[in-house]
């Protein structure tokens, strides 16, 4: 049984967020926040190795479930939460110094902080799909003024727009969960087991196709608008560049992944019932325009969050396009995408939130020289642009290469297309990184020293996973692969 | 073949519905969308009740009294006490070529009615055709969203948007599972609230609560 590991996995970011809701403007709240997300991430490290031993299980009433797909992501969520706590405490002290921040501020930071991980968890491990639509509103609903913490006009005109257009995509995603119980409801009968995921997966040749067809349409589109696919994403660079950096971090490395796993329940349900590579199809579309647009818009960005934030996009296009290959290698490599994605751009969040700090403007022009004054933030900054273009040894290439070969080999087309996009997008990036990192410096040193541990065992992670792929991790993602079909 | 009569007077609710969802289309005044959006409600959970006694499913009695409480109570008296705050309760709002939007309107209506043509087609249940008008009303709440300009209209079409996806869900399926409906409601009522706090920080900070203010992150001025 997984019922413990799985009770304090959840039960940890709650009474976080309900302590942090009492103490958040403590002095040691900032530590408070990492201790919990230290425990949750202990959880899910108990819970992997539970799942791994035992296989996938259900839990709470089969309201739960737990399987080698969402395992891994519940572990990566934990982690990356984790590491952005530690990276949080000293960036939102020298924000404060800095008269950004009230303690006010902090307190709902924390809190929501805290509910943030809670909502993605229970998205991730929910087995009912009303409840994984429950929670992914939640998630925007937690993460909305978060975005608008510095009160500014242009945060409040990006949390508006996130919430706005992230509210209509998700409306649109609980018709296609309405869509999908309606169809449900005819195999399985009314009641509460027609929206379990275990027991239509089980049924998903029954499914009225028609049905399916047109929910998974509805679901895509309104998930879709949380991953950030073209032409649903003008929310996404608004909100990861005004927010504070750490929920930037958090909303690129882990919430676009949370909305894709969602997809992919979903999609796993409509190939059984269809037959087809209908969906796949859909997801390869939406997946090739996001890269190829995003990598477009690279090159106009002035603001270095905002610059990343499109490459946020352009790399979940891949993914996406990766999964909607299908197949066991383009699946695990859409598996290794999302986890050297996920700890690379939350690394460079990292990285860019000091050089932010230090240069008192995000944008691009303004900043120079990061190396001279610190060759910490600098190296970072270099070596996790490096990792997310692609560049070899990272696992970034890996994955990308993967995801590349098998394209040549199924979808010629998309090969040239693909290639392209990536060039663009390393020639926008690497253009405009380059002179931040050298050069000569106007930046001010900082009140209290940045955290640099995390942007460095992201990386380190990342470069592991590049050289050398642990026979049991491998092993892990193969399996997930066979799942997602 | 004789139809009975609850399924007439859930069909007739749905209509009623419709028209609600075009009358909020075209008001201008924001209390008067507000009532409106009370009275969608109250019609939806009519329509709630009906389904839950003529196919005797107790948990739909459940929702009916939820959506009562929350739709038609608590979301307008939030959403009154908020314009009373925010002294916009009298405003008018200048709405642009009223015609071409219910000309739009209408299309949107075919556009959700052939949509649904298949999937009505292999409902056997009382309510067939009513995912079609469920879409619909979605689809118009929507355009409403696109075509205002004021922030309060805006959050009373997401929350019409809303109403349009419980009619789908309790209508059209007789009900989602309890919990996930209570799950629904609460994310509404949450995101009721924000959107409260919001039109406070929108107000200090722009000194209206008109979006036109907010069209200035742009790629390229950035």
């Amino acid at each position: 049984m997984i019922d413990l590991q799985l009770t304090a996995l959840l039960l940890v970011p709650l009474l976080g967020g309900l302590l942090l809701a009492a103490f958040g403007s403590r002095s040691w709240a900032a530590e408070l926040n990492s201790l919990m997300s230290f425990c949750t991430f202990a959880a899910s490290v108990a819970l992997t190795i539970r799942v791994v031993e035992a296989g996938p299980q259900v839990a709470f009433n089969e309201q739960f479930f737990i399987d080698q797909f969402n395992v891994f992501l519940v572990a990566l969520t934990a982690f990356v939460a984790f590491t952005t706590s530690l990276f949080s405490r000293p960036y939102m002290r020298i924000e404060q110094h800095h008269g950004k921040l009230t303690t006010s501020m902090l307190h709902l930071y924390y809190s929501m902080y805290q509910l943030f991980t809670f909502t993605m968890l229970v998205a991730l491990t929910a087995n009912n799909m009303g409840i994984i639509w429950v929670a992914m509103e939640a998630a925007t609903l937690t993460t909305v003024l978060l975005v608008s913490l510095y009160r500014t006009p242009a945060s409040l005109e990006a949390a508006w727009k996130y919430f706005i257009l992230c509210g209509v995509g998700i409306a649109l995603a609980l018709f296609g969960t309405i869509l999908l119980y309606f169809a449900a409801e005819r195999v399985l009968g009314h009641g509460g087991t027609a929206l379990l995921w275990t027991h239509l997966n089980q049924v998903k040749g029954d499914l009225e196709p028609t049905v399916l067809k047109l929910a998974f349409i509805f679901l895509l589109v309104g998930y879709g608008t949380k991953i950030g696919l073209v032409p649903l994403h003008s929310w996404l660079p608004d909100a990861h560049a005004e927010g504070p950096t750490p929920v930037s971090a958090v909303l690129s490395g882990l919430l676009l992944n949370v909305a894709l796993c969602a997809v992919m329940r979903s999609k796993v349900l409509v190939d059984g019932s269809l037959g087809t590579h209908f969906a796949g199809n859909l997801m390869m579309g939406f997946g090739l325009l996001s890269v190829v647009v995003a990598a477009l818009f690279l090159s106009r960005q002035k603001d270095i969050k905002r610059m990343f934030a499109y490459s946020s996009i352009e790399h979940m296009g891949l993914i996406t396009f990766a999964f909607g290959m299908g197949g066991p290698v383009a699946t695990f490599a859409a598996l290794l995408h999302m986890t050297v994605h996920s700890l690379t751009k939350s690394a460079i969040f990292f990285a860019v939130g000091h050089a932010v700090q230090k240069a008192g403007t995000q944008q691009m022009e303004n900043i120079r020289g990061m190396l001279q004054i610190s060759p910490t933030v600098g190296w970072g900054m270099m070596l996790g642009t490096l990792a997310i273009l692609g560049m070899p040894p990272f696992g970034v290439f890996a994955s990308e290469f993967l995801i590349i070969t098998t394209a040549m080999h199924d979808y010629p087309w998309a090969t040239p297309i693909l290639l392209a996009a990536l060039g663009i997008a390393f020639a926008a990036i690497f253009g405009k990184v380059q002179p931040i990192v050298f050069g000569e410096t106007t930046a001010k040193p900082l009140p209290h020293s940045p955290a640099l541990i995390p942007v460095f065992a992201h990386l380190l992670l990342v470069l592991i996973l590049g050289l050398y792929m642990p026979p049991y991790l491998a092993n892990w993602y193969r399996q997930a692969a066979v799942l997602l079909g | 073949m004789s139809i009975p009569f609850t399924t007439q007077f859930i069909n007739l609710l749905a209509s009623v519905l419709l028209l609600i969802a075009f009358a909020m289309l075209s008001q201008r005044r924001i209390l008067s969308l507000i009532n409106l959006f009370a009275m969608q409600g109250l019609v939806l959970a009519l329509s709630t009740f009906v389904v839950a006694y003529s196919t005797a499913q107790h948990h739909l009695y459940y929702s009916a009294a939820l959506t009562l409480l929350l739709k038609v109570l608590v979301l307008p008296w939030l959403l009154h006490r908020l314009i009373r705050k925010l002294n916009v309760r009298w405003d008018v709002e200048t709405l642009i070529n009223i015609p071409t939007t219910m000309l739009v309107g209408i299309v949107l209506v075919i556009f959700a009615f052939n949509l649904a043509a298949p999937i009505s087609q292999l409902s056997e249940s009382i309510t067939r055709g009513l995912i079609g008008i469920a879409l619909a009303s979605v689809l118009l709440s929507l355009l409403m969203m696109i075509t205002r300009r004021k922030a309060i209209s805006q959050v009373v079409g997401f929350l019409a948007m809303e109403n349009g996806l419980f009619f789908a869900a309790t209508s059209a399926t007789h009900g989602m599972p309890l919990v996930v409906e209570l799950g629904i409601a609460l994310d509404v009522l949450v995101a009721t609230f924000i959107f409260g706090i919001f039109f406070f920080q929108l107000r200090e900070t722009f000194d209206s609560l008109d979006i036109t203010h907010m069209e200035k992150l742009k790629d390229d001025n950035s």
